[in-house]
């Protein structure tokens, strides 16, 4: 665990110049200090401020001494929340278990399972790699050469994420109406996610000491070599990390692959669920499908490795310079206006063109403000039930960590990495089963959102808890008052501006939810992203697109967000 | 500080507590709805408007609210169950879970539109279709039966939407008519031979575009969108396989009340109103284009008329859809 590692050298070797040095040291891709990385939560801004608490401790070498009497009462909060966000898998065990090995053999190998397999493994094993690539392309462009208007293509590389999935895969679609299969999937894939992979990498790079890049030019390596030899590697945690965001939303995602008709598990899992409601066809592709999430988390754990990146030595780096492009410029220029193109221009331009098309016909302002009323309230509601679920976690691993803490972490975390239809169809089965009065209830939603986005919200927070002295909260005790309130008067409060922003985090994963939302939601329910899904179903392309330029609209500025704080977290 | 954090947890149980029972309050009866949402949408609009009760839609498919229906057993919140297709209406009539239909209801069906038991009432109806593109296949070549599809020489020629119900639908007749063994077989014929979509738009929209040369659908997708745009279904004609052939089956939407409805009567008088004269008029006037099948009912006059279809007899309640599903699955379909 590298930065942790790190922070504790950085505090000792330059211990007078802490908050100077700490700036220079934020190393943004960085996000992994439990056994297991923030993963589900999708969220390259929490990723990034995660790095700002690796470094805490350090900062705090008395944490935890003295707490140990509210520790464990919130310990004992934080044990459970976690129990119950492992429900969903416990369920699919108990599933299994219930249908009877011979069944679970039939349902799981059969030449189908294999056919999802082939095509999900494939979509993967092709969709990564060409986002790795082009992501490195573009980062490099913008953060290290001289390319004209660097800082529009910079964030024009960050704006697809504004666009839901099943947007762009609606776009695409009616651009191209033939568009199907692995390669159309990769493409829209690629297009959908690569920001995922670009925002860590383009923070990295800006990052680089230039000392290790001159020294291997000095040793007479030439550019080309330079870059192989040391830029990527120092790369290389960036690239884990954003490749394990793009390989789980692959997994996860419903929508985009639906329009380009290319079924992977969680397609298959939703027809099944349409066809059966909760049969245990439906679980067994769950189960397959939780299998290669914890794959691909343990395949990232594993590639990560646990070598140095930081640089050792006292005194700051020196500024980069920026490579010349010369004539190759206007070459090079065509890499990011291509991909905005692809990635802005092409969704853009296909809602525009229904908006016309349907005129002010498809603006039916009772449907889409009642859409837009309800998609607000399931936003802001399942926002502030995550946020408060997080706090006993989040307060613990930065005042009490030790292994408890991190394994109690690293559940939220895998059950977070889960896609939604998973983590939705327990919840139906369970509900319907054992706990009838919270069947189709707000509760469950809000709740079924809470285990969801849980990684979200508990990142954030914990970066602001990490900034809050614990010494307030000691002299809050000392000074008579109960525990909980010498909590919420001090690192509570202090904790707000993380809170709002895991909220935020939150509130925009439950706009662009579908599948959980469409399972688990109370009659009556219909949000933008379930109006969408219907009439895009109808072919209904022109009623569709106001509830698109909607949920892009209420994304744009948490994307905007999330550029400005990457900027920020590399010291810009 | 203390109102502060009363004030916190106050808004925490009220965003638990307060949605739920406000919201129960107002909404009416509730329609766990597998019909096209525009069609049921018009239902409840004008049973509300005629009768001032409210109605609260809940949009599914067929099989997953049959099959959650089952599930939920007693405790449904649904009064009434609306579907596209009669094999979900005979699950959940197996479970026991319909109250009988006010017999007033049942004498606006005629009896072929029924289940002998009087469990549910047939509310809707569509037909098979070959949907196929103009350009790409002349008459002569077109499929005289449903079971022709099957032979090699459709080999990636076809289409159909293995995951919808109508499809689904289509499958129970076949193995109502023909018996298990043969519909396996078909189906892994099937497997072999047909590009799949999800939706039967999805379809149409396929084999207007040509890219592939037909698809087994309902009628009424063709005549929506003439009634439209006409955009997707430009080079699109339906062939109608007729003589009693699985693929001219006719398919039954049908309407029932739970027996755990909490609002019974309200729950019968909507089912009345959807198979008397207001209901049905939505079909014949409507964008839905389904056939309306109440006993003066007419349909709208752009269909080929419901008796001139030669469609097979299969008795609804006898559906299987559990079959179906296991059969599909077993073929890799779904």
């Amino acid at each position: 665990m590298l930065p942790r590692e790190f922070a504790f050298r950085g505090s000792v070797l330059f211990g007078d110049r802490l908050v100077d040095d700490s700036r220079l040291r934020f190393d943004p891709p960085e996000c992994h200090i439990a056994p297991l990385p923030p993963a589900g939560g999708g969220d390259p801004a929490a990723c990034l401020m995660q790095s700002a608490i690796d470094m805490m401790p350090a900062m705090l070498p008395a944490a935890g001494m003295k707490k140990r009497r509210s520790a464990s009462w919130i310990t004992l909060a934080a044990a459970l929340i976690s129990l119950v966000a492992l429900l969903p898998l416990a369920f699919i065990v108990w599933v299994a278990i219930q249908t009877g090995w011979d069944t679970v053999v039939a349902l799981i190998f059969r030449p189908r399972v294999g056919e999802l397999l082939v095509n999900t493994v494939l979509l993967v094993v092709v969709t990564v790699p060409i986002a790795i690539v082009l992501s490195v392309a573009l980062a490099w462009l913008t953060e290290r050469s001289d390319l004209p208007g660097n800082r529009w293509w910079s964030w024009l590389s960050v704006a697809p994420l504004a666009i839901p999935a099943f947007v762009h895969s609606y776009a695409w679609i009616s651009f191209v109406p033939g568009l199907h299969g692995l390669w159309a999937g990769v493409l829209v894939s690629v297009i959908a996610y690569f920001p995922f992979l670009y925002l860590p990498i383009a923070a990295a790079l800006r990052r680089l000491d230039p000392a290790l890049e001159d020294a291997a030019a000095a040793l007479g390596l030439g550019p080309w070599r330079v870059f192989a030899r040391v830029v990527l590697p120092q790369l290389r945690l960036a690239i884990c990390g954003g490749s394990l965001l793009v390989g789980l939303h692959l997994l996860a995602e419903y929508g985009l692959y639906v329009f380009i008709r290319f079924d992977t598990f969680t397609t298959a899992i939703v027809d099944q669920f349409q066809s059966t409601f909760n049969g245990p066809a439906a679980n067994m592709l769950a189960a397959v499908l939780v299998v290669c999430c914890l794959f691909l988390l343990a395949l990232e754990v594993m590639i990560r490795g646990e070598e140095r990146y930081a640089r050792v030595g006292s005194g700051a780096a020196r500024k980069q310079q920026r490579a010349r492009l010369g004539r190759a410029t206007l070459f090079c220029l065509l890499l990011p206006a291509g991909v905005a193109l692809l990635s802005l221009g092409v969704p853009f331009v296909t809602v525009g063109r229904w908006l016309l098309a349907g005129g002010t016909e498809v603006w039916r302002w009772d449907e889409i403000g009642l859409a837009l009323g309800q998609t607000l309230f399931l936003a802001i509601a399942g926002a502030v039930l995550a946020t408060l679920a997080a706090m006993p976690m989040a307060w613990i691993s930065i005042r009490a960590p030790g292994p408890l803490q991190r394994l109690l972490e690293s559940c939220n975390y895998i059950v977070g990495a889960l896609p939604g239809v998973v983590i939705a169809l327990a919840l139906v089965t369970i509900t319907v089963r054992v706990a009838l009065p919270l069947y189709q209830t707000l509760f469950t939603i809000l709740f079924g959102y809470a285990l969801m986005f849980l990684p979200r919200a508990l990142i954030s927070l914990r970066a602001s808890i990490a900034q809050a002295p614990v010494e307030l909260e000691r002299a809050a005790s000392s000074l008579g008052r109960p525990p909980v309130k010498a909590l919420w008067s001090t690192t509570i409060r202090l904790s707000a501006p993380g809170a709002a922003a895991g909220m935020a985090m939150v509130a925009l994963g439950i706009t662009n939810e579908l599948t959980a939302t469409q399972m688990l939601a109370p009659n009556g329910t219909r949000t933008l992203a379930m109006a969408f899904w219907s009439y895009s179903g109808e072919i209904d392309y022109a009623s569709a697109a106001p509830y698109a330029l909607i949920m892009v609209a209420m994304s744009l500025p948490m994307t905007w967000w999330l550029y400005i704080q990457s900027k920020r977290m590399a010291g810009r | 500080m203390k109102i502060a954090l009363s004030t916190l947890a106050g808004a925490a149980l009220a965003l638990g507590l307060i949605a739920g029972p406000a919201k129960a309050e107002d909404q009416g009866i509730i329609v766990y709805n597998a019909q096209h949402e525009s069609l049921a949408k018009e239902w409840a609009a004008g049973f509300t408007k005629e009768t001032g009760i409210k109605v609260t839609l809940r949009n599914g498919g067929d099989s997953d609210f049959s099959n959650q229906i089952v599930a939920e057993g007693a405790a449904s919140p649904a009064d009434v169950f609306l579907t596209e297709n009669s094999p979900a209406m005979a699950l959940v009539e197996a479970a026991g879970l319909f109250a009988p239909v006010d017999a007033d209801t049942l004498a606006q069906a005629p009896q072929e539109y029924q289940p002998s038991t009087g469990k549910w009432v047939g509310v809707a109806a569509r037909s098979t279709v070959f949907a196929y593109n103009k350009v790409k296949l002349k008459e002569d070549q077109l499929p005289k039966s449903l079971l022709d599809l099957a032979d090699p020489s459709w080999k990636g020629r076809w289409a159909a939407s293995p995951s919808g119900p109508d499809f689904q639908a289509i499958v129970s007749a076949l193995l109502e008519l023909k018996g298990e063994a043969a519909t396996a077989d078909w189906l892994k014929a099937m497997k072999e031979n047909f590009t799949a979509y999800k939706g039967n738009s999805t379809v149409m929209k396929a084999v207007n575009a040509g890219e592939i040369d037909g698809g087994v659908i309902y009628h009424y997708y063709y005549f929506g969108d003439q009634a439209k745009t006409g955009e997707n279904s430009r080079n699109v004609a339906l062939h109608y396989f007729k003589n009693q052939d699985p693929g001219a089956f006719v398919s039954i939407s049908g309407g029932g009340v739970l027996a755990s409805s909490k609002h019974p009567k309200e729950a019968q008088a909507f089912l009345k109103w959807v198979t008397g004269k207001g209901g049905q008029d939505v079909l014949k006037t409507g964008t839905s284009y389904e056939y309306a099948i109440g006993k003066d009912a007419q349909s709208n006059p752009k269909l080929v008329p419901l008796t001139d279809l030669q469609a097979p007899k299969v008795d609804p309640a006898r559906l299987n859809s559990k079959k179906v599903i296991e059969l599909m699955t077993q073929a890799g379909l779904l």
